[in-house]
């Protein structure tokens, strides 16, 4: 058993797995974190609350592979040891959707499912392990971390949804650096594509038969944090979470675009931390001004980036700034 | 365990910490001060209000001190652009939550939004108020929460918490979530007022704070007579600039004379009277064996608590009534007599700590013969402290007279009143000389005194051991009572203050309050005690002749010193 163990975190850190939350943390070492804390007891939690606009890769999972990912979740359980025992946090209409399924697959594990109450931000770690724990969903200081104090006190691993189905396709040997990627927005064939992680954003468009034929920009790596893109800076990676949304320059109201994005933060975010809570607020009032204060929207989206509690504040600016410096000035 | 140092440096300095602590902690230690609103040390951390921003070299982004713990090598900076940007831009956010009235608020010369301000070169207006028209809340006769002045730092959500109470809670709406007091029928405000003395904001105060204060004043035709309560004496010097714990019973029994009022007295005197009766109370009761343990009753909103959350322990609560309530008692009938005046034609104004005080005279069952109350208003600390700004008395400067006689002279026992543990030593002096009929060598019970939230000793007195518990805190009452439950007979005689550290951190002192202010406070009662000849209540002459003459009819001891209490429903909904 021990061997075993060893077995599947020094395959998950050979394999070079990255978290696929939008983090990007490698399992392997966070698997030995978790495996290596002490504590009486041990959970694992998969994080199912896929919220952000643009990305439904995680419904794609529960849909076609959820037997795959609760081998994951095994897999985690058992390398974790002991008395261990896990959740499966969905957001709520997966959860309706999922639940006989997940449950006929899960059996007689130590595998529990919850049902995700509140916002966009409840899909933030240390929020899933608030809410879980019956308080307020919303982040808390760390350290310490999760996996030394997570739920209840106890080491905790967290995982998303198609990191612990990557994890067992390694334990079955079957990873070829793949990952997920969404694609949405102005594109022929919308979907969940599976294709290397180390394709381009233009890979990725021209192999999904999605590159547009139009002049366009694209939002990658989630459809609302994700960075804005040119047509000519798509020779890179997809960052955060793979979403890849097109639009159509000509088309689209990029004012109207920004203000859907600080909308869905301000009713999404936690409203803990001030810059967060009242940044977001305002941006949404500046834009609704017949000519935008560059300079009070840069002063905002400043403190946000360096002061917010947690990575949601602090990376809810990325798309804004790409509006702001790739296409205000460009006609819209 | 030795605590363990280790090094680190802020701005370029070597510094010498404790491990464990964190980078606000350790800065204000060593008088570097970093910005702060929504830390408190009575709290738990939770790092929302983003002011405490420093630098830590080799961590990206802006840091908050009062979450990062030190840790050796660490490399901290409190002042670059970077930090001053961030923080002055997250005040201009913060000041557009909070609807300004600075003319009337309990931070009126020591808001530490406006002093950020001024420091920060913050516009305040640069962001329209967000919060105009959210709603006022009155809890009571007691407290009044102005939400469109609330930085929804939380900080009055978890004292609440902490209190064991939860009556305010963070009502989870979109797009802002608010604080709110609670729709839970089982949950009531006990108007402790630690929420006042919590909120950086000043979106809490007491109900007339400002605005009736000076109705008093107004009765000409009236006898106006105000007492002071034991906890103000070491207080109300810091909203005058005068150093903590600084003790100022005579400038302030001066400075209400200055005020126009007709005589002062001392609530310590009603103390004395307290620690009598509530001392025979609680000889009977050990003898008897009945209610034991006898709780202490001068805390109204620890009364309030048992009569609303735990009503099965009502007949525990000692029926004696609090210092303040019988000295008003008596001086609508000793005093009225012997002065020939008219009980109608008095008005009693009592100078508290506390804002339940202003729920406690309006008990029915205090109403003495004709309906006449032993106390008409109650002003805090606070506002006594407004009044004298705005007649432009000043304790610093004024001199010292003393206050009236007879009601005006107490003895050390009813000044240590005012700190956690007091009403506890009081009783126990007094019922050790009774009991034994013996004198006290040592005067002092230290076992009680001091911060700890539950304290718990056993006293020898004579043949009895008496078991004794000292509770601050309404959280630590809970677990107290919890465990009363479990175990009834662990105990005799137990005191609960509702606020930390007693009457001295009380919801009507000013502000700001901590642990070292209210040690200082405490300390400051502690002295007035260890200096006074006569440090028994027993003893204080004033106290033996009001037992030899009024005292000894006793129906008058009846009617003035005792109560009783009832099952309470809740008071506010919304």
């Amino acid at each position: 058993m021990l061997i075993l163990i060893m077995d599947i975190i020094s395959q998950l850190k050979k394999s070079g797995l990255k978290g696929r939350s939008g983090s990007g943390f490698p399992t392997g070492l966070k698997w030995e974190t978790a495996e290596s804390a002490k504590g009486k007891q041990k959970y694992v939690i998969c994080n199912v609350s896929e919220g952000e606009p643009g990305v439904f890769k995680d419904g794609f999972i529960l849909d076609n592979f959820p037997t795959e990912m609760v081998d994951g979740i095994k897999l985690a359980l058992r390398a974790l040891g002991g008395k261990s025992s896990a959740f499966i946090y969905l957001r709520k209409d997966y959860y309706k959707k999922f639940k006989g399924t997940l449950s006929k697959i899960i059996k007689k594990d130590p595998i529990h499912l919850f049902e995700k109450k509140g916002s966009y931000i409840a899909g933030e770690e240390t929020s899933v392990i608030s809410a879980i724990e019956g308080k307020k969903a919303e982040p808390r200081i760390r350290p310490p971390y999760p996996t030394e104090q997570g739920l209840f006190g106890f080491p905790t691993l967290v995982n998303n949804a198609e990191t612990f189905y990557w994890a067992s396709r390694i334990a079955a040997g079957g990873w070829r650096g793949e990952r997920f990627y969404c694609l949405d927005g102005e594109v022929k064939n919308k979907g969940v594509f599976q294709l290397s992680e180390d394709y381009t954003v233009r890979k990725i468009l021209q192999q999904s038969g999605n590159y547009p034929d139009f002049d366009f920009f694209v939002q990658a790596g989630g459809g609302a944090c994700g960075e804005i893109l040119l047509p000519h800076e798509l020779d890179q990676k997809v960052k955060g979470i793979g979403s890849i949304i097109v639009f159509n320059r000509k088309k689209t109201n990029v004012l109207e675009l920004m203000k859907k994005w600080a909308e869905f933060f301000v009713s999404e975010n936690c409203d803990k931390c001030v810059p967060c809570r009242e940044g977001t607020y305002r941006i949404v009032e500046i834009l609704q001004k017949d000519e935008i204060d560059r300079e009070l929207l840069e002063d905002v989206l400043f403190t946000m980036e360096r002061s917010s509690f947690c990575p949601l504040g602090r990376i809810a600016v990325t798309p804004f700034r790409g509006v702001v410096s790739k296409l205000l000035d460009n006609g819209r | 365990m030795a605590d363990k140092k280790i090094s680190i440096t802020i701005n370029g300095k070597k510094i010498k910490g404790l491990i464990g602590r964190t980078v606000l902690e350790t800065a204000s230690e060593k008088g570097i001060n970093i910005p702060a609103l929504c830390f408190h040390p009575d709290l738990d951390i939770k790092a929302n209000c983003r002011m405490c921003l420093v630098e830590i070299k080799g961590r990206r982004g802006l840091q908050t001190a009062c979450s990062t713990q030190i840790e050796e090598g660490m490399e901290i900076i409190t002042e670059s652009a970077e930090i001053k940007k961030a923080r002055k831009i997250n005040l201009e956010l913060i000041f557009a939550q909070h609807r300004e009235e600075c003319a009337d608020c309990v931070w009126s010369f020591n808001c530490q939004l406006l002093k950020l301000a001024r420091e920060y070169g913050v516009k305040i207006t640069r962001f329209p108020d967000r919060k105009t028209g959210e709603p006022v809340y009155q809890f009571g006769p007691s407290l009044i929460f102005d939400s469109s002045k609330c930085i929804d730092c939380r900080n009055c959500v978890d004292v609440c918490k902490k209190q064991g109470i939860g009556f305010l809670e963070i009502d989870e709406k979109k797009p802002f979530f608010h604080i709110v007091p609670t729709k839970n029928p089982r949950k009531d405000c006990v108007y402790c007022g630690q929420c006042i003395v919590h909120c950086p904001a000043g979106a809490f105060e007491a109900v007339g704070e400002f605005e009736e204060i000076e109705e008093p004043l107004r009765d000409k035709k009236k006898t106006v007579v105000v007492q002071f309560a034991p906890s103000i004496r070491s207080s109300i010097g810091e909203e005058f600039n005068i150093p903590y714990g600084s003790v100022l019973t005579d400038k302030l029994a001066s400075g209400i004379r200055k005020l126009g009022f007709d005589k002062v007295f001392d609530v310590c005197v009603g103390a004395d009277v307290t620690t009598i009766e509530e001392a025979g109370e609680l000889m009977e009761r050990l003898k008897s064996g009945k209610n034991l343990p006898m709780f202490t009753s001068c805390c109204p909103a620890w009364v309030k608590f048992v009569e609303f959350y735990y009503p099965e322990f009502i007949p525990n609560l000692t029926t004696v009534r609090s210092p303040h309530i019988i000295l008003g008692g008596l001086i609508k009938t000793f005093w009225a007599q012997k002065e020939h005046i008219d009980p109608k034609d008095i008005v009693v104004v009592s100078i508290m700590p506390c804002v339940s005080k202003k729920y406690e005279i309006r008990r029915k069952e205090l109403s003495g013969r004709g309906g006449i109350n032993p106390v008409d208003y109650v002003l805090t600390t606070r506002e006594l402290a407004y009044l004298f700004s705005r007649h432009k008395v000043d304790l610093k400067n004024i001199s010292p007279c003393k206050a009236d006689a007879p009601l005006g002279v107490p003895s050390g026992a009813g000044v240590i009143y005012g700190a956690t543990g007091g009403v506890m030593e009081s009783a126990l002096r007094t019922a050790y000389e009774k009991i034994t009929g013996k004198a006290l060598l040592k005067l002092e019970f230290k076992q009680v005194r001091g911060k700890e939230g539950i304290k718990k000793a056993v006293v020898k007195i004579g043949a009895k051991k008496v078991r004794v518990a000292v509770v601050n805190g309404l959280g630590n009452a809970r677990l107290l009572l919890e465990e009363i439950k479990k175990n009834p007979k662990s105990y005799d005689y137990v005191e609960v203050m509702a606020c930390f550290g007693g009457c001295i951190g009380g919801g009507g002192q000013p502000l700001p309050v901590d642990d070292k202010i209210r040690q200082k406070r405490a300390a400051g009662l502690y002295q007035i005690d260890s200096r006074k000849k006569v440090r028994l209540a027993h003893e204080n002459p004033v106290i033996k002749e009001l037992y030899r003459q009024f005292f000894s009819d006793k129906d008058n001891i009846h009617r003035i010193c005792h109560t009783k209490y009832a099952r309470k429903k809740k008071e506010n909904k919304f």
